[in-house]
């Protein structure tokens, strides 16, 4: 396919094939999508996955079931926490364990910091890829502040190997609800400043507004999730219809797409959902910091998990949307079969769908507003 | 363990000698290409260097044949002068784009070459020069290396026609703004040529928006060019800024409503011929990767880049030019500058003195233009090809041809009652300066929401 570069159409026009990576600067990692293009406007792209593919689930298959538990941040490295905690539940079920409140509380705390942190770097790439430079500085300026209080946490700043089978692997140190709490309260008044900085700019509205447009019939047929599904008008969200952890005990909203810039389901709906989002971590971490019970963070959990046959599934709403574990287990110290569902890998198999007749600039906003990240989609 | 790989700074007194050193060309570069300027340019006018030729050499400019030979080698060195010119202030600009830049976005910018980093543009042009010249293996060898020549020699000679001052410029042209705009248009087959020749579709996809962005905007360019050039009643630009005066209110963009639209639709149309944001679509990094100069590497890629900044003070320099009032100093009149001048075939010092201050005038203008492109360049985000087209063919063209319809209507008005003109510019100028408060005051309550922590700029 790579081979061809002009195909004549028709007697007027030809098309010209343009590999659009993998070493592109808007493909947010290695990703390659072959584009065929009439001069600017696209007749469709066909993404090419597979370049950052490390048999991540074959692994989960060759490790035991704590061994595995790194690996699984490397599947999503922008929110490593979500992976982390999904893959700590499947097990937990099926070795049937039950997570001390203190650790379920401490799960959704570093949970909701990673998701503004994923948030920020998806809204502030997303500014950039429009050509907006200035707004990724300030997103990365404060996920820096976010990556400070994990490292605080856990040790780690991207890989965190926090969250572990029957709890969280440390308590939180001496003085960090104090700084968390200092952080919400800057960040949360950032947000509005983030509005007036690029949100409502009009050149802004005018490049996402009605762009790449998935209607809810669409989302729900190419099994969107997360921002994705939301932005277009379905109201869905793992944390408050199918509860796990800590959720249960927390109010939130959820923020559907309302077609602020035009049409339901646009770019536009996609990325702002995401930065109302933000706000409604804030409020989730902040009340978790306030009801934090005292006890245990870990769990009684036997040195050599050897759990019964049986399969196992969990589901916890990452960033990029609903993250399912499937764990097989045939009884021995290794997994059968452990298989990762996540949402890039879902929202690139709906680029080749709405990429036609949309322009290449529309391309760039149509993978930035998904908030594709290349080994989420390989793993 | 000590390592092989350990860095120390520089000792204490060589980061003084850096520092003052670069402190020190900070305010002696800008003064020293001024002042060359100042002191070179009016000696090449042809009656100022024809009575050299008779009053200190003492022959018949007329008859002698050294003249011509002389005169040839006086106009190089004044080429030679605006080169280094627009190189020096296109590599200075560079610097000071990166660093406001580095305001902008709560970050400091380049700040280890020299005091502030200011000899940052230095340090990146002889990096550049020391990187080897690829020719991609498949690319139009010829076309390729020919390109960037195109593109700078658009950018270097506009700067003939471009005055500095009220006698600063290499030649008052008659047609001085018509030649502008023919000689920009070099800058575009330069770029054409090399999407064309590089034989790759992200630099043929660069130089395609490139040249369907800058014939566009030429139009809409040319419109509102009109617009002065019918107050002033003339092509020359000396002319065009002698038609005005020093005050705010004597300038052409308040002395008639539709200059004031015109100027807007100058400085939109220049942002998209010089490629700069919300118009950079030909490089626009995040789509092309790096659009028409994607294949380019070492000294040619400098001198794109070279233009691009040169490029500013160019598009500002036109603007204020036309509409700004130019190098005019304020309370200084044209019979002013004749008694200044004297009758001697060589000036007196005092006239110097105030070549040297429309120069500051000018140049001061020039920078708030430079300061407020760069600063939309970091505020927008860029606009589409298609939004690009409309902007330029459904709102920019209409509205310079109703900016030049409106002004010839103007210009009967004015012909029957000065005093149109007077009162337009009062109540432009009373607006200006309310809109000029309200942003301060705009800017004053944003900043006073904004929370967190200072950047910290101990280390600038």
């Amino acid at each position: 396919m790579s081979k061809l570069v002009l195909r004549r159409i028709d007697r007027n026009n030809e098309e010209m094939l343009v590999n659009f990576g993998p070493q592109h600067p808007s493909t947010h990692g290695v990703l390659n999508f072959l584009v065929e293009t009439d001069g600017e406007v696209m007749r469709r792209a066909i993404p090419d996955i597979g370049y950052l593919h490390r048999s991540l689930e074959k692994i989960g298959e060759i490790v035991g079931y704590p061994g595995y538990m790194p690996y699984t941040d490397r599947i999503d490295y922008l929110a490593a926490m979500f992976a982390n905690e999904g893959y700590a539940i499947a097990v937990e079920k099926l070795i049937k364990v039950e997570v001390p409140k203190r650790a379920q509380y401490l799960r959704a705390i570093s949970c909701e910091l990673n998701r503004i942190a994923s948030h920020l770097v998806s809204i502030g790439t997303m500014a950039t890829d429009i050509g907006a430079v200035t707004p990724l500085v300030y997103a990365l300026r404060e996920r820096e502040a976010i990556n400070d209080l994990i490292e605080a946490l856990c040790g780690a700043r991207l890989t965190y190997n926090y969250h572990r089978i029957g709890g969280v692997a440390f308590d939180m140190p001496e003085g960090w609800r104090d700084k968390v709490l200092h952080f919400l309260e800057r960040f949360e008044s950032l947000i509005q400043e983030w509005d007036r900085l690029i949100t409502w700019n009009e050149i802004y509205l005018k490049r996402l507004g009605g762009v790449a447009v998935i209607t809810r019939e669409q989302a729900i047929d190419y099994g969107l999730v997360g921002p994705n599904l939301r932005g277009s008008g379905v109201d869905w969200d793992v944390r408050r219809d199918v509860p796990y952890g800590a959720y249960p005990d927390f109010k939130f909203d959820v923020p559907v797409g309302r077609g602020w810039a035009g049409t339901v389901g646009d770019a536009f709906d996609r990325y702002y959902v995401r930065v109302l989002e933000m706000a409604q971590s804030c409020r989730i971490a902040r009340q978790a910091l306030e009801k934090l019970p005292d006890g245990e963070t870990m769990a009684k959990v036997p040195r050599r998990i050897k759990p019964e046959a049986g399969e196992v599934m969990s589901r916890v709403e990452s960033a990029r949307g609903e993250l399912a574990y499937y764990v097989v287990s045939d009884g021995t110290e290794r997994a059968y079969r452990v298989r990762a569902r996540t949402g890039s890998f879902l929202a690139m198999g709906i680029i080749e769908d709405i990429s036609s007749g949309l322009m290449i600039a529309d391309l760039i906003a149509l993978i930035a507003s998904l908030d594709v990240v290349a080994p989420e989609t390989d793993r | 363990m000590p390592s092989k790989f350990s860095f120390a700074f520089p000792r204490p007194n060589t980061r003084r000698i850096l520092f003052f050193s670069s402190l020190a060309a900070v305010f002696v570069i800008p003064v020293a290409l001024f002042g060359l300027l100042v002191v070179y340019l009016p000696f090449i006018q042809k009656d100022v260097f024809f009575t050299f030729v008779r009053e200190t050499l003492h022959r018949d400019p007329d008859s002698w044949a050294g003249t011509q030979w002389l005169y040839g080698a006086a106009l190089l060195v004044a080429g030679l002068l605006l080169f280094t010119f627009a190189s020096v202030s296109g590599g200075i600009f560079s610097w000071y784009e990166r660093r406001v830049a580095g305001r902008i976005q709560s970050r400091i910018g380049p700040n280890r070459v020299g005091a502030g980093g200011f000899f940052q543009w230095v340090a990146d042009a002889v990096k550049l020069l020391f990187k080897e010249d690829l020719v991609p293996a498949e690319a139009d060898s010829l076309l390729f290396r020919a390109a960037p020549y195109f593109v700078v020699a658009g950018m270097t000679l506009t700067l003939v026609a471009l005055p500095f001052g009220q006698s600063v410029i290499v030649a008052d042209l008659n047609v001085g703004i018509f030649y502008i705009l023919a000689v920009t248009s070099l800058i575009v087959v330069g770029i054409l040529l090399s999407g064309w020749s590089s034989n790759s579709k992200w630099a043929l996809f660069g130089g395609m928006r490139s040249a369907a962005q800058v014939i566009s905007y030429e139009v809409p360019s040319g419109l509102a060019i009109m617009t002065p050039v019918l107050m002033a009643g003339t092509l020359s630009m000396q002319g065009i800024i002698r038609a005005q005066g020093g005050w705010p209110w004597q300038w052409f963009i308040s002395r008639n409503p539709a200059a004031f639209v015109a100027f807007f639709i100058l400085f939109i149309s220049q942002l998209a011929e010089a490629n700069r944001t919300p118009f950079d679509l030909p490089e626009a990094e995040s789509e092309l990767v790096a659009g028409y100069m994607s294949e380019y590497s070492g000294f040619r890629f400098a001198l794109y880049f070279l233009v691009e900044w040169a490029n500013l003070w160019i598009i500002s320099a036109i603007a204020v030019s036309l509409f700004l009032g130019g190098w005019q100093v304020p309370g200084l009149e044209d019979q002013d500058w004749a008694a200044l001048r004297g009758a001697g075939s060589f000036p007196p010092v005092a006239w110097w003195f105030w070549q040297l201050l429309s120069v500051g005038v000018f140049a001061a203008k020039t920078m708030v233009l430079v300061t407020v492109v760069i600063w939309i360049r970091w505020t927008l985000p860029r606009i589409r090809v298609d939004q690009m087209m409309n902007l330029c063919w459904k709102y920019l063209v209409p509205a310079g041809f109703g900016a030049m319809l409106f002004t010839l209507l103007w210009q009967i008005a004015v012909s029957k009652a000065r005093i149109v003109q007077d009162i337009s510019g009062g109540v432009l100028f009373v607006l200006f300066v309310y809109a000029v408060f309200r942003f301060f005051v705009l800017t004053r309550k944003n900043i006073s929401r904004v929370v967190g922590d200072r950047v910290d700029l101990t280390n600038w």
